[in-house]
Parts: C-alpha cells; structure tokens; sequence
C-alpha cells in the first residue's frame, strides 16, 4: 500500500478515515443483503396466498 | 412481429425463462465486485489530496449511477406499460422501484460518510444533493402509488404517470454540478474528453459499476418473477405452479 509491509491493522485504520470508509462499505453491505432477503420472503408469501385461495375454493366446490 | 412480442413479453414465459438468467447475473456480480474490491482496496493508490478516504468512491459512485440508470429502466417501461399496454413491462417498473431506491440510498449515505471529513459536513443543501435526495422521494412516491391503489391497472398508470414526469430529474441530477455552485466535485469519468482519474482507480470503480449493473439485473429478474405470480395469482399458469411446490 505504500511500499513498506503490508499490515492489516494499517489496512483497517484506513489512514485515519476507518469511520467513514467502513461505515459506508458496512451500510452498503446491508442494504444489498436486505435486497436478496426480501424478495425471498416475498415469494414465500405469494406462494402461500395463492395456496390458500386454490384450498377456500376447493373446499366451497 | 406483435405476436412474437406478446409471446416473449407474457408473465408465464417470463417466469420460465428468466429462472436460467438469474443465476448467471448473481454469479457474475459477485465475481466482479470482489474483483473490483481487490483492485479498489488493495492495487489503487492512496489519494493524493483525500488520502484513503476517497475509497467510498468505489461504491458511491456506481451506487450514483444506478440510481438514475435504474429510474430511467423504470421510467421508460412505465411508458411502454401505458402506451402498449404490456404487462410485463409494468412488472419490470414496479420491480424496479425498491432496487432503485436502494441504490439511491447507497448513494446518499455513502456521499454524506465521505463529505464529512472532506467538506466537513454530513450534509448540505446543494444542487447535486437535494436533486438527488428528491430522486428517492420520486422512487417513494411511485411504490407508495402502487401499494396505495387495490386496482393493478389504476395503480401502474398513476404510479407510471409520476416515473414519467420524474425523469426531468435525471438531467437536473446530472448536471448539477455544472449549473449550480456546489461542493460536490464535477464529473471526473463521465465527460469527452479524458477522465481526470487515475487508471487504477479507474479500472475498479468501472468494474464496480459492471458489478452493481449485474446485480440490479439479477434482482429486478427476482422480484418479477415474484410481481408476475402474484399479478396472476388468479390464473390458471400460476395455479398450476403453485400446487407442484
């Protein structure tokens, strides 16, 4: 990184902005994870619904 | 030529077919973004003037650009939903809006993380940052329409009519930097002639953008495919589908 041996303590202080740099990636993070997640959970819900509806129509038939 | 378009263009097929590319696109973002994190983190130099904090860039601005490459998706399929009347179309623009919003989101936190030790504050009221904070209300605006009206056709015209007219903003957001006084830095990759960013540099804020691209076109295909089955829910495709799971 500048030529002398790389640490990971250096590599994580970010020259001082380990706030604001890891803050950023770590929101980024959770807003992408949250992304994958609710559509998952979406679908189970559709799913279920349209399971439900096909089973209240059998059971008035 | 029509009937090739209504076939393609139906829920059912769509819900076949975009199974197979779903895969394809997480898989490439994935690649990419560690790819480009490896660059961004480990090969790009320190900055000269903003030393190791200017590395926000590698997520702020593809998160930047999504936000208004994905309004523009939305916008346009809005129109295609209320000019030709294909569902599908609707599907891809109400799918759109919470990706969107997401990015747009990104882009505002992560540019407020970096203008605090740079301008010295997390906010202001410039140009660039409150037409870009307006873009998130125009994303808010177009799924608290769709949540907000029971009829699917009434809820994608209103919901599209406002994706139309919100695209004035996409230019405003753009050139911002250029019409009004601002902190906000200009355009440094997005101008003719040579960007003023170090190729290093250059190389993983491009692969993160490719990356970010991947897994906005991966995600918008998950939930449409979740919008189609419900949008359907009374026919017989979906019926079928959901009793063989």
């Amino acid at each position: 990184m500048n030529g002398s041996e790389f640490s990971w303590s250096e590599f994580f202080a970010m020259g001082g902005y380990a706030f604001f740099v890891w803050w950023s990636y770590g929101l980024t993070l959770a807003v992408i994870v949250l992304n994958i997640v609710m559509p998952v959970v979406q679908r189970r819900k559709v799913i279920k619904r349209v399971k439900r509806a096909i089973r209240r129509e059998q059971l008035q038939e | 030529m029509w009937a090739w378009i209504q076939k393609f263009s139906s829920p059912k097929y769509f819900y076949g077919m975009s199974a197979k590319l779903i895969p394809w696109f997480a898989l490439s973002a994935l690649l990419i973004a560690l790819y480009g994190l490896y660059l961004g983190f480990f090969v790009a130099p320190p900055d000269y003037q903003q030393g190791e904090s200017y590395r926000i860039i590698f997520i702020h601005v593809p998160a930047a650009w999504m936000s208004m490459f994905v309004y523009v998706v939305m916008a346009v399929s809005a129109a295609i939903g209320l000019i030709w009347q294909i569902r599908l179309a609707d599907v891809i623009a109400a799918s759109s809006a919470p990706i969107g919003a997401s990015f747009t989101f990104i882009a505002l936190v992560t540019g407020s993380l970096w203008g605090k030790p740079m301008w010295g504050t997390y906010w202001v009221w410039d140009a660039r940052l409150t037409s870009e904070l307006i873009l998130l209300f125009l994303y808010f605006g177009y799924m608290a329409l769709q949540a907000s009206i029971e009829d699917q056709r009434m809820a994608d015209k209103a919901s599209g009519l406002l994706a139309i007219v919100g695209v004035v903003n996409i230019p405003i957001i753009h050139y911002s930097v250029e019409w009004w006084n601002t902190l906000h830095q200009g355009a440094t990759v997005t101008k003719f002639d040579k960007p003023s960013i170090h190729i290093d540099m250059l190389i993983p804020l491009l692969l993160m953008a490719l990356a970010f691209k991947l897994f906005y076109l991966a995600m918008v295909l998950v939930r449409a495919r979740n919008e189609a089955l419900y949008r359907d829910r009374n026919r017989r495709w979906v019926r079928e589908l959901v009793e063989k799971l």
